[in-house]
């Protein structure tokens, strides 16, 4: 396959930054996105001109780090991160633009790399279940019901990746402050924390910049791990009981 | 950025409600279903002038009396009206902090754009804008008779509804104010839902059936005043 | 053979901090009689952590907790991608939750015997105890784990055991597990007990006096290259199986901090035990940048087949039953499918190499689930394996509920490490390892699901015992003076040697050397090792490195975000590392877990363990770049677990 690529280019987080264009060829549809822009960077090192930074760890889509806004959409085309993209979901002669995750509460270190630190303080800031080392009880002293065991589940499976901020036009975190409140809140081990850590993530998502919800619906569509829209509902419903309950 | 770390003394309600993004919504959520439930009563009044004008007029006259003796002439209709503007200001302040916020979390846009979310979803904040635009002049229009065309008569709705949409600049600011209605209602209800927490994945479809009929049901309503003006129904 | 092979044996190096008596016991005896730290000291104790996967994350959530002020870093831009996170399959515990005859002995018995008798039984022991306190632990955290419908946990059964004490969640147990231990360092970064230092990479460890005093650390973003003091260092960098190029581990997991730790001298050991797993999706070119496992817990309901012709080129399911090929239940029939990892890896290169092997090259081997799917219903597979077919599907455009899936071994973890006695503890003074990192509980070969138990094992339990310890022994003086000669020395070394990577300006990028290599120990020091072999990666090695200071290109300054510089500075690492795992695996001529030495095996292929001569963990003492290493050897005593060769017949 032969592509031309359009990629932000911004030399650091101080510096304007603008689309440059690339051609690539020889890409194997069997080929990775980010073993698409490996091949670019070979090139580009060869020629000795700067790779494209962008972020990545894992490759297998559990990670988090990959993030690339690929023909505006987060994660590309398939609902999956980046790093399971393959490029058989492209043509040959096809144009892409690559663009870094969007949101004043993620700069833009260098080309396609962000910061994301405003989702750690988030988990910092009550996105936790405190249980001192040594202090635990016997694992099956509580009995956790399957459904909510698997609620917790579904919602624990976020991978902290921030496709849901970069694909809503508020630039809101709400998927993901709410995957972590449901995940924690609906267990029992979870409860003596329950208001506190709902408003208190609240705050801190709401301190950090992040815009607010409108119910669009992106951050669901463009999540890799398919955390619901509904977790936005629920987060709701616990802040608003935690309002009445935590004084 | 500073980690906002708990205190021992909360805020107060009303202040973590208000400084909350999720608060403010919920403010958004429930002077928005204050509203719906007014224009519900409202359109149902509304329907009564294909009755004629006797049962109109005197619907209207009626509505000055309500909640007699205990309350005088109009008293209820003011408490209604002030508890409006307060859910208009209310739903409105709210909005516009809310869109400030939102514009300033995402200031620069994808070079490589793509429409995004439902039309509906897409219009919320000009749709807004357009209905805050249309109350004015409604009030205007048939309220205070300020901008009425034809002599404006007090308790004579009948005619002075006959009188607006006999215009076709009346007709064409209040069908589109109510197609901008319709949409605001059939995302705003579902989005009140979740924000109030009531949203779950098994409601969803329900609640998103619900927004769809009251939006149906609300832009018939109030359309079919207009259109039996129009076609003479109404005369 | 060239003089980096001719090495020395030094003195023999001993643990002496595990406590003699009956092992039930020795774990107690030893957190009884290692010295305290007055709780209102610790908070005058600095400990740095390196690294924030299970063991780190673990750590030094846990160091925090009981007052220590914590400095803990990772390369990654969050403490939450640690690689521990891909860890799919489950976690060990000896619970006995099913009352299957499981116990902490049996799990100690399991993992010495699947370590191939090359483990030391203290450590292990330890192991088996503390995993039931893991899972109590990691259920108070709200980790998921799979839970039955009366909602008390779920267990299943793994690779080379025959009990069901592998806890699991879904395919993520270790996203769940360290997300548990994110979440309680999160916790104690909020409380100002943990400073955290993300996108910031070790670069080499600060020896002052003798003992470890901190480390040289580069920010990733600015450029900036830093000392850090502390009165204990511990490394939770993880493994090195990326000198293979082509693992499963991420692509930016690297054995810098570890080699460095080596170069300052703290001994390796057993660097030539990596694990190959026998169920990753084989590569489809040159192209592939890294490798995808799948968990290991298909092999519970799916069989492994060949067909029985070579070269068979027919699709799947049109070969019919009797023309296939089950060939680990053939040949194993007590644990059929379950045998342990390395058996079934190296039977997989077998057929492969007899030319049975399906799929593009003939690498790969077919995991078929069409009798799960008859006999449990699809949904109940995919109920259980779901995100794995999922991940199948996207990765190779084939769907596995209709096609069998195509697996072939891959370099997956490495039990190798530096080596730590019993408090986890280097040659170097209060230099610790814990995790993958260190050398100490598996042996030759490691057990399915226990990687993440020894992992939070250390990091929870284990280390904050046992450092204290030194820490108690070494009461908080004086901060380190940065203009000690010994650190300039630390600090001008690591500066300059990212200098000359930038200034060499030559004509071949990172990846291309970092590729050479790791095709280069695939093939002599991967699946199946020879003599001849192996010298002739010890010939290759030192020219490659050689190559490699004249012709790389990085391109960019060192004071700023620069990946490529990142990457060229571990392959600086990985190609003295390599000659090291090369050297090791030339003088262990015997077969045991993981390292299979052709010269060495039983009539019927299997890997036979020559005890008389090597019942030792080879501890290696750095001398310096491409000069012969002293080879100091750790006598393994088997009071319990008595060493037979391994069967799984």
């Amino acid at each position: 396959m032969k592509l031309t690529l359009r990629v932000w280019r911004q030399k650091n987080a101080d510096a304007d930054g603008a689309m440059s264009t690339y051609e690539v060829d020889g890409i194997s549809s069997d080929m990775s996105f980010l073993e698409m822009l490996d091949t670019l960077n070979e090139e580009l090192i060869v020629k000795g001109e700067e790779p494209v930074a962008f972020d990545h760890d894992c490759r297998e889509g559990i990670c988090g780090a990959c993030s690339l806004v690929i023909n505006g959409d987060a994660h590309g085309p398939e609902r999956t991160t980046t790093c399971q993209l393959h490029m058989r979901s492209f043509d040959d002669g096809d144009t892409i633009d690559i663009e870094p995750w969007r949101a004043a509460a993620f700069p833009v270190i260098k080309d396609l790399v962000v910061d994301r630190s405003a989702f750690d303080r988030i988990i910092q800031s009550g996105g936790y279940i405190s249980a001192p080392t040594g202090s635990a009880p016997e694992a099956h002293a509580t009995a956790v019901p399957k459904p909510d065991a698997d609620f917790a589940f579904e919602h624990a499976e976020c991978i902290g990746c921030g496709a849901c901020v970069a694909a809503c036009p508020n630039g809101s975190a709400m998927l993901f402050t709410s995957a972590k409140v449901n995940h924690l809140n609906v267990l029992p081990q979870g409860a003596p924390e329950r208001e506190t850590r709902v408003l208190d993530m609240v705050a801190q998502m709401d301190s950090e910049g992040f815009g607010g919800c409108t119910l669009t619906g992106e951050c669901a569509t463009a999540c890799p791990k398919g955390i619901p829209l509904p977790s936005i509902a629920a987060m709701n419903k616990e802040w608003l009981r935690a309002t009445r309950k935590a004084r | 950025m500073a980690l906002a770390t708990r205190t021992d003394r909360r805020p107060s309600l009303p202040r973590t409600v208000w400084d909350s993004t999720v608060g403010k919504k919920t403010v958004m959520a429930v002077s928005g279903l204050i509203m719906l439930l007014y224009l519900v009563a409202h359109m149902i009044g509304n329907l009564k002038i294909f009755f004629g004008p006797d049962d109109f007029n005197h619907y209207a006259h009626w509505l000055r009396t309500l909640g007699g003796p205990v309350m005088r002439w109009e008293w209820t209709l003011w408490v209604v009206r002030v508890g409006l503007v307060a859910a208009v200001v209310a739903h409105a302040v709210s909005a516009y902090q809310l869109s400030r916020r939102d514009i300033r979390a995402r200031p620069s846009k994808y070079v490589h754009k793509k429409p995004r979310a439902s039309y509906a979803t897409r219009t919320m904040r000009w749709g807004g804008i357009i209905l805050g635009l249309f109350i004015v002049w409604h009030i205007l229009d048939l309220t205070t008779g300020t901008v009425h065309p034809g002599g404006y008569e007090h308790l004579h709705p009948y005619q002075n509804v006959i009188d607006t949409f006999s215009t076709w600049y009346g007709n064409v600011i209040y069908i589109t104010a109510v197609v901008a209605l319709g949409f605001h209602v059939r995302h705003g209800f579902w989005s009140a839902a979740q924000t109030l927490g009531v949203g779950n994945a098994s409601r969803d479809r329900f609640l998103k059936t619900c927004a769809s009929g009251l939006a149906l049901l609300l832009t018939v309503g109030f359309v079919s005043v207009p259109v039996g003006v129009m076609t003479g129904v109404v005369s | 053979m060239n003089s980096y092979s001719e090495y020395t044996t030094g003195e023999p190096v001993a643990d002496t901090k595990a406590p003699q008596g009956p092992i039930a016991e020795r774990w107690d005896t030893r957190r009884f009689e290692a010295k305290l730290v007055n709780p209102a000291n610790r908070r005058k104790h600095t400990v740095i952590v390196v690294g924030t996967g299970l063991a780190g994350g673990a750590a030094g959530a846990t160091l925090a907790e009981q007052g220590y002020h914590v400095v803990q870093f990772c390369y990654q831009d969050s403490p939450r991608r640690a690689h521990s996170i891909a860890a799919q399959g489950g976690i060990n515990a000896a619970k006995n939750y099913r009352n299957d005859g499981d116990s902490i002995h049996r799990l100690f018995y399991d993992t010495v015997k699947g370590g191939d008798f090359r483990a030391r039984e203290s450590n292990v022991h330890r192991l088996a105890q503390v995993s039931v306190e893991i899972i109590d632990q990691c259920v108070a955290q709200g980790v998921p784990f799979a839970r039955e419908y009366g909602g008390l946990l779920d267990t299943r059964s793994f690779g080379g055991v025959q009990v069901s004490r592998t806890f699991y969640a879904r395919g993520q147990t270790g996203q769940q597990l360290l997300l548990g231990a994110y979440q309680a360092l999160s916790k104690e970064i909020a409380a100002g007990n943990v400073e955290m230092h993300p996108r910031t990479e070790m670069l080499d460890v600060i020896v002052v006096d003798g003992r470890a005093r901190g480390i040289v650390a580069r920010d990733l973003i600015t450029g900036r290259i830093d000392t850090y003091f502390a009165d204990a260092v511990v490394l939770a960098s993880g493994g090195y199986g990326n000198v293979f190029y082509l693992s499963t581990n991420a692509m930016n997991s690297n054995a810098t901090a570890v080699w460095r730790a080596h170069r300052r001298g703290a001994y390796f050991a057993n660097p030539c035990f990596t694990q190959i797993h026998p169920t990753c999706i084989p590569r489809t070119g040159d192209h592939q940048s890294k490798l995808t496992l799948m968990s290991e817990s298909l092999r519970n309901d799916g069989r492994i087949w060949v067909p029985k012709a070579k070269g068979d080129t027919r699709p799947a399911n049109e070969i019919p039953e009797d023309e296939r090929d089950y060939y680990l239940e053939r040949i194993y029939p007590s644990f059929g499918n379950l045998v342990p990892r390395d058996i079934a890896s190296r039977a997989a290169k077998n057929v492969c190499d007899e030319g049975r092997g399906v799929g593009p090259g003939g690498q790969g081997v077919y995991l078929d689930f069409a009798d799960a799917i008859q006999r449990m219903g699809r949904k109940a597979v995919e109920e259980k394996y779901g995100n794995l077919f999922d991940m199948y599907e996207r990765i190779t455009a084939e769907n596995p509920y209709e096609v069998p899936m195509r697996i072939y071994p891959a370099v997956h973890y490495t039990m190798g490490g530096l080596w730590v006695d019993y408090d986890l503890q280097t040659t170097v003074p209060g230099l610790f390892a814990i995790g993958e990192a260190n050398f100490s509980d598996h042996g030759a070969n490691r057990l399915g699901a226990s990687a993440l138990m020894q992992g939070l094992a250390d990091g929870y339990f284990v280390l904050p015992s046992t450092i204290n310890d030194y820490l108690a022994r070494h009461p908080h003086k004086d901060e380190v003076d940065a203009d000690h000669p010994a650190v300039q020395e630390v600090l001008s070394e690591t500066e300059d040697r990212l200098n000359l990577l930038l200034a060499v300006d030559g004509d071949r990028t990172p990846d291309s050397f970092h590729r050479e290599l790791g095709e280069l120990m695939w093939e002599f020091c991967g699946m199946a090792r020879t003599e001849t072999g192996l010298c002739k990666a010890l010939e290759r090695i030192p020219q490659i490195r050689e190559e490699f200071w004249r012709r790389i290109k990085v391109p960019g300054t060192g004071e700023e975000f620069n990946q490529s510089l990142e990457k060229a500075n571990r392959i600086v690492d990985y190609l003295e590392l390599a000659e090291l795992m090369c050297l090791d695996a030339l003088h262990r001529a015997e077969s045991c877990g993981g390292h299979f030495r052709e010269e060495s095996q039983t009539p019927d292929g299997e890997a036979a363990r020559v005890d008389e001569d090597f019942s030792y963990a080879a501890a290696w003492e750095f001398t310096a770049t491409g000069d012969a290493p002293v080879l100091h050897k750790e006598d393994l005593v088997f009071e319990y677990v008595h060493p037979t060769q391994r069967s799984y017949a």
